[in-house]
């Protein structure tokens, strides 16, 4: 019996061996395991043997039994693996073909620096408000130390509904109507709208976007306005951005400023960029002019504060290098999917 | 403000190049726009001395000049002019030099004409980039014979030789500092951002005896208009050229060189900054200078030979009879110099600057005096611009000052003081200049320290509050210097929910494949025809724009359809193959009874794809993605009715556009656009727009989110279709099932409206995917199969029966 045994160990390993098909797996298992197996046949036989013989043979046979089981996992399992390679191989695709985008709309190249902008002022505690765009002229100008025939207005030309109602020039209005309506601590950014009779040319429009911010409390100087305009140029533009300020006069700031941010193509020296200045203009700002406050009821004796104005397309044409602001509202489809 | 460095230097000992000056004189307050050298264009013209000249063998108007260049050896030259002599001093632009032709720089080399070798060429006033203007007794068709005013060394460069070498620097003045609008307050700028000394003498002049009130009564009729009028006398004047030295500085700051007295006059303006006028007395009737307000529909015809209509809140300078001059702005024509001009009445006048500025807007005339007088000069400086005036008379010998002048109206005041505190600045800036330093920067500019007040001069007219001192410390100080500070104490914000909303609904949109835009807010009143709009819709009342740039930025958009079909259109037209666009932004609507219009905000849609299918319910979808971000649970989307509130319906397909409503408020219409309204865009393919209102959206629609627990038992799903009137809305069907089905339900899905072959005409097939759950158990056959003869019952009552 042992003979018998052995012999159907070396069969069933035989036959594994050349075994090619999955099926043909189950087919060796019965043939060899099954209820009417090979190996159930002898041990059928086993009442025939002596008490000695039979934990001998018996245990052979558990071996036997054990051993080709092993090899029929073995076998399915290389089967199976190769079977997986194979149809894994099948399957390679060609990876460089196109792949398919879902369609994703992007924000406007405006309102994605807009959005970089608010985020800088709300993590400093800058809160933000809105204001009208058709405006009265007190609220655009009179209340800003602009009186009717003040020669600064001269330099915003301005669109008129009626006399005393226009397209609001600034978003400084909203400064004015902050402080009517808010007691200091006041700290607000607004951004928004703006209107000036220009013709469209690469580097003017009619209609344009400003973000006004105004900061008022007891103590608030003009080194404070110089630390946050740089650390906001620093935000927006990298850590080694430079700015320059220079005197400059408006209506409803004094001391008043400009901005220039450094010309990130010359650093300074003056290329093609810069119309070889060094500089590119950036914003205006000041601290708010005592008349101001004190027309809106603040008393500039406790309360200062500062101001400044940006203009949204220059920061968002420096950013993106656009040339041409008219790219900005003219919405080709080419255009807007690079943002 | 055009400044000759030439004109500068005069008054201060500037040691800096060009450049650096620039840059200084911007970091302290005066912002230079750019500078331009004169003449940079010319290389290698020189000065020539024409030693021979003959005719040409071969033509019957060109000359062989023989030309000494300082050069060992003549150069030979042929020239078309024909008035040129030997011994004549000229430009000669060498071998390879450049110069002016047309306007363009040209090249100059060596070349035959008509077989004789000339090397170079002699020049014109135009080919050097001057007129006669420049040189008044040169000739405009012919070379340029240097007259004794020029330098005439041999081979000497051109532009030195003839002064033709200035650098003008080009300021942006703020109209707060009319001072600056002038050689000798920017000299003073010059001199305070250095340290340097101000080298500028007070004008004087001797006079002839006689007296001024023989010659000239002067009365001021309004005096809050004309603060000062002081007149001087010049008789036997000498009309002729200024000299040199006056006209390559009139020329520098952009002025025309005209005549000695049009010269001294404009000499004056620049630099002092204050306006001055010059009549012919012969033509002031009655030697009467009266300065009043124009009559009703006086007329004056005025230096540029426009004849202008006044009107009664115009100032005028009038003699006996009529104005002689728009006072502040411009002269009469009549009463100008005049080449025969024998007595000359001169102005120095401070006039009002609000009405100089509105009179010069009404006129249409923004002048050199206008720009200057509209910001406000005091009447202190009219004084030592006359004196300078008359000085100048003397010193080019064109005339003899009648010793005294009229000073009419004239006030003396106490100077203006601001208080002073060094500690206050300190604070206010954030910075700690000592004491000492402000003093000195203050004095720098003219400004004294006198017991806690700082005295401003009278040129200074803008210095009114102490951080007016604060500023001239800091631009001095240099702003720059200034430390960076954070602001102290702690501020919380947040966005408002309205902010968040508008936020997230914009986010919405573009997560759904829609690409923002930006468009202006003013359209034309024709947009209103492309979509459709009917004559009388309320659309049509607008904010209007009193003084547009043109008519298709006219009026404030009443609805944000047109602009978003003019996206669409634009980008038909680019042949782009889709556009996805949408902007969130505002309507302005006039409000009865109210100065201004309400602004809400609006949400424009619009869509076309030539590439991909897009179609109504693409677009449906997008709006519904919307709601379901608003948070909006319970909506219709219906046809519009007669009760809808967007005139707008008129622009969309009448049988494919719905309206949104919520707990019965219309909030939004969408659809696709009218075949009439495409065509008037030129869009040549279907297109779909959508408006939503914002503040509506926001109201009806809910941030909250709760959880609803997970279910516990599985669901039971039935199909159904049925057949029914093709016109009958899908959404009654689904009513029916919904009510029918009650708690029980959890989905209804539509999958499919079949019609055609398989049905009748006039009917379609509608099915039914209906989900239903439990939240207490598993739904047994027989319940759901209940349920289920209940829809089939109420699905028949509206005449859909059971297929």
């Amino acid at each position: 019996m042992k003979e018998q045994l052995k012999s159907i160990e070396e069969r069933a390993k035989s036959e594994l061996q050349n075994v090619s098909d999955i099926k043909l797996l189950e087919e060796i298992r019965v043939k060899f395991l099954g209820k009417k197996g090979e190996l159930t046949a002898i041990l059928k036989q086993m009442g025939g043997l002596s008490a000695e013989e039979r934990p001998v043979i018996g245990q052979l046979a558990n071996t036997v039994r054990a051993d080709i089981e092993k090899a029929i996992g073995e076998k399915q399992a290389q089967m199976k693996a190769e079977i997986a390679e194979k149809k894994l191989a099948a399957e390679t695709l060609d990876v460089t073909l196109p792949g398919r985008t879902p369609k994703v709309g992007r924000p406007h190249p405006l309102n994605a620096v807009l959005a970089e902008v608010e985020e800088v002022f709300l993590g400093m505690g800058f809160d933000i408000v809105e204001g009208p765009e058709v405006e009265t002229d007190h609220y655009c100008f009179e209340a800003l130390n602009m009186p009717k025939h003040h020669p600064a207005r001269d330099t915003q030309d301005t669109f008129y509904i009626n006399e005393n109602v226009l397209l609001r020039t600034q978003t400084s209005s909203v400064q004015i109507r902050t402080m009517e309506k808010m007691k200091p601590p006041i700290r607000i950014i607004s951004p928004g709208r703006v209107y000036r009779s220009d013709a469209v040319d690469a580097t003017h429009s009619p209609l344009f976007h400003q973000i006004e911010g105004l900061v008022i409390d007891k103590g608030i100087t003009m080194a404070d306005l110089k630390g946050t305009l740089e650390l906001l140029m620093k935000r927006l533009y990298g850590e080694d951005t430079q700015i320059r300020l220079r005197p400059h006069h408006f209506p409803y700031t004094e001391p008043s400023a400009e901005v220039d941010l450094m010309c990130f193509n010359c650093h300074g020296k003056g290329c093609s960029m810069c119309k070889q200045e060094g500089y590119v203009e950036l914003l205006g700002a000041g601290m708010v002019h005592p008349k101001v406050l004190a027309d809106c009821g603040i008393d500039p004796e406790v309360y200062s504060g500062f101001a400044f104005g940006i203009g949204l397309e220059r920061i968002t044409m420096g950013r993106y290098n656009i040339n041409d602001m008219r790219l900005l509202y003219e919405n080709d489809m080419r255009f807007l999917e690079q943002f | 403000m055009d400044l000759s460095m030439r004109w500068l230097r005069d008054y201060v000992d500037l040691k800096a190049d060009v450049k650096q000056f620039c840059s200084d004189i911007t970091i302290s307050g005066s912002k230079v726009e750019c500078y331009k050298e004169e003449g940079a264009y010319l290389e290698n013209v020189v000065v020539g001395r024409v030693e021979a000249i003959e005719r040409h063998p071969d033509s019957d108007h060109m000359f062989i000049c023989q030309v000494n260049v300082g050069e060992e050896e003549l150069t030979q030259i042929v020239t078309g002019a024909q008035n040129v002599n030997a011994g004549d001093y000229v430009p000669v632009a060498k071998h390879k030099s450049t110069v002016l032709h047309e306007g363009k720089v040209v090249k100059i080399t060596k070349g035959k004409l008509r077989g004789v070798a000339s090397n170079g060429m002699l020049c014109s006033l135009a080919e050097l980039g001057l007129t006669v203007h420049d040189f008044p007794y040169a000739i405009d068709d012919g070379i340029f014979i240097l007259g004794d005013d020029c330098d005439k060394t041999l081979g000497k460069d051109i532009r030195e030789a003839i002064g033709f070498n200035d650098t003008t620097v080009e300021f942006e003045i703020t109209s707060n500092r009319p001072d600056c609008l002038a050689v000798i307050g920017l000299a003073r700028e010059t001199a305070a951002t250095y340290n340097i000394p101000l080298n500028v003498k007070k004008p004087e002049y001797k006079g002839v005896d006689g007296d001024v009130n023989d010659y000239l009564k002067v009365a001021i009729h309004n005096t809050d208009l004309c603060k000062r009028y002081i007149g001087a006398i010049v008789k036997n004047v000498k009309i002729g050229p200024s000299p040199r030295w006056m006209r390559e500085r009139l020329r520098a700051s952009g002025v025309r060189p005209i005549n000695n007295f049009v010269d001294i006059t404009n000499y004056v303006m620049l630099e002092y900054g204050r306006p001055m006028h010059a009549f012919d007395l012969r033509y002031v009737e009655g030697g009467e200078i009266n300065v009043r307000n124009a009559k009703a529909g006086e007329t004056i015809t005025t230096l540029d030979g426009v004849e202008r209509t006044l009107s009664e809140e115009m100032l005028v300078i009038a003699d006996a009879k009529k104005p002689v001059a728009v006072a502040g702005v411009m002269g009469g024509e009549y009463s100008g110099i005049m080449d025969d001009t024998t007595t000359v009445v001169f102005e120095s006048a401070c006039f009002d600057g609000a009405s100089v500025a509105t009179t010069a807007k009404k006129l249409r005339m923004r002048t050199d005096a206008s720009s200057r007088y509209d910001k406000g000069l005091d009447p202190h400086e009219c004084y030592e611009a006359l004196m300078r005036a008359c000085q100048l008379v003397e010193e080019l010998g064109a005339g003899e000052v009648i010793r005294n002048y009229i000073d009419c109206n004239y006030q003396s005041e106490e100077p203006r003081t601001v208080d002073f505190n060094a500690d206050w600045i300190n604070s206010f800036l954030g910075t700690e200049i000592p004491e000492a330093q402000m003093i000195d920067y203050l004095g720098r500019l003219g400004i004294k320290v006198e017991n806690g007040k700082a005295v401003s001069p009278w040129y200074r007219v803008d210095l009114g509050v102490k951080a007016d001192i604060a500023e001239e410390v800091a631009r001095l100080y240099d702003y720059n210097n200034i430390p960076d500070t954070i602001i102290r104490g702690v501020a919380k914000a947040q966005l408002t929910d309205k902010q968040k909303f508008e936020r997230s609904i914009r986010e919405a949109v573009i997560a759904m494949g829609v690409n923002e835009i930006a468009t202006f807010s003013f359209i034309s009143p024709k947009y209103f025809d492309k979509i459709n709009l009917p004559a009388d819709s309320k659309l049509r009342k607008t904010v209007t724009i009193s003084n547009p740039l043109g008519e298709d930025t006219s009026v404030m958009r009443t609805t944000v359809l047109p602009s978003v079909c003019e996206v669409l259109a634009r980008n038909y037209n680019y042949r782009n193959p889709e556009a996805y666009v949408f902007e969130m932004g505002n309507e302005y609507i006039p409000v009865p009874g109210s100065e201004l219009p309400d602004e809400p905000v609006r949400l424009g849609i619009g869509v076309f794809d030539t590439k991909d299918s897009f179609d109504f319910f693409d677009l449906k979808g997008i709006v519904e993605g919307i709601m379901k971000k608003a948070g909006v649970r319970e909506y219709e989307i219906t046809r519009p009715d007669e009760n809808c509130i967007f005139d707008e319906k008129c622009a969309f397909h009448p049988g494919r556009c719905a309206v949104i409503i919520a707990d019965g408020e219309q909030l939004g219409i969408f659809g696709e656009l009218h075949p009439a309204v495409l065509e008037n865009y030129g869009i040549g393919t279907r297109a779909y727009a959508a408006k939503v209102n914002i503040p509506e959206l926001m109201a009806k629609g809910s941030t909250e989110r709760i959880y609803t627990p997970l279910p516990k038992f599985p669901a039971t799903t039935r199909d159904i279709s049925v057949a029914c009137d093709a016109s009958l809305p899908v959404a009654e069907l689904e009513k029916a099932i919904r009510k029918a089905v009650g708690s029980i339900l959890e989905k209804v899905t539509l999958f499919d409206v079949y019609t055609g072959e398989q049905i009748e005409a006039g009917k379609k097939s509608v099915s039914y995917s209906i989900s239903m759950r439990s939240h207490e158990g598993t739904l047994t056959d027989e319940q759901a199969d209940k349920t289920m003869e209940k829809v089939v019952k109420a699905l028949s009552e509206l005449g859909a029966e059971r297929r």
